[in-house]
């Protein structure tokens, strides 16, 4: 018997981890001089996932969504992952 | 009777014909393995072929890994026999946790497609056995995600238990300490960005993958699973 549970929007942020070279980031950031702005620097490429998850609660959703994004959204020998659960409906 | 391959393939791969072809004029027989299939039972060796196994959604090999062949090939693999990953096999390899590290994207996002040499650097492996330390190879990569990547301590121990496989005697993506290719700690599971399926004939330019391929063969009919591990 299913336990009563509420839906939760889920955000998972990837992005490579630190050391890991991004060339992506790198020539995004080379094109930045052609808008005019010299300022800029720092610049990582990574991935954005919004989902919905049904879940007992909001621990319970974090703790699913974080499986997602440890096991799938993100390969952990050159990526690392933030989470961000809301109930469904709220603005991420 | 000869040796029997296994070619395993996904949605996406390409280079599964280009595989058993190889391999049937070095003497195997080969047959296409479905990535819906849960068993790899009667096979010799295994070759996870080139291509873009669920069209490298997430990241190359990443959805490849939960296709239900891959218990089976991680059973097989456990089991001692000879696996390799050739390129977007070597990736999917790499996501199943069968191989360490992963494949980043190349220095300079570059799609390199080009005839390289590389250097093998080890004889112990089942893609090497007998193949003398030092012997360069010219074999085409063809590749986005290539440049091999891992932590300092995987590379350590990759060096320190000899298991780089091959190197790039110039490095053409960026790959850390040159790698092309690596093996598992039990030296039966190889994974290689080049392609030596490619190099198989004169008329391709080149026919060195054939040592490579050969010395799979040969791995293949005196299975690593019969001695302790």
């Amino acid at each position: 018997m299913m336990a009563s549970s509420e839906r939760f929007s889920v955000l998972v942020e990837v992005r490579l981890r630190e050391g890991i070279a991004d060339p992506q980031g790198a020539t995004i950031e080379r094109a930045l001089p052609a808008l005019g702005l010299s300022g800029v620097s720092g610049m990582r490429a990574g991935k954005a996932f919004w989902f919905d998850i049904s879940a007992a609660d909001e621990t319970d959703a974090l703790a699913q969504a974080t499986v997602v994004a440890d096991r799938l959204l993100a390969n952990p020998v050159i990526e690392e992952s933030s989470v961000t659960v809301h109930a469904a409906g709220a603005v991420i | 009777m000869g040796v029997r391959i296994g070619v395993v393939i996904f949605p996406g791969t390409n280079c599964e014909h280009d595989a058993i072809l190889a391999v049937e004029r070095l003497g195997a027989s080969a047959d296409l393995v479905w990535h819906g299939d849960t068993s790899v039972a009667g096979y010799d060796a295994l070759i996870l072929p080139g291509g873009f196994a669920h069209g490298d959604y997430l990241r190359p090999g990443a959805i490849a890994r939960f296709s239900p062949v891959m218990d089976a090939v991680g059973r097989f693999a456990a089991d001692g026999g000879p696996v390799v990953g050739i390129c977007n096999g070597f990736q999917v390899l790499c996501e199943a946790g069968l191989l360490p590290g992963a494949l980043q994207k190349n220095r300079g996002l570059r799609f390199v497609c080009a005839t390289v040499v590389i250097r093998v650097e080890t004889g112990d492996c089942v893609l090497t056995a007998g193949v003398p330390v030092g012997t360069e190879l010219r074999i085409p990569i063809n590749h986005f995600e290539g440049n091999y990547t891992c932590d300092a301590d995987t590379l350590a121990e990759l060096r320190a238990e000899d298991r780089v496989v091959v190197r790039y005697v110039d490095n053409p993506n960026g790959s850390v300490d040159d790698i092309a290719g690596v093996c598992n700690h039990a030296r039966n599971v190889v994974g290689l960005m080049p392609h030596p399926e490619r190099a198989s004939d004169p008329l391709l330019g080149s026919v060195d993958g054939t040592v490579l391929l050969s010395a799979l063969l040969t791995s293949a009919a005196s299975p690593v699973g019969a001695t302790p591990a």
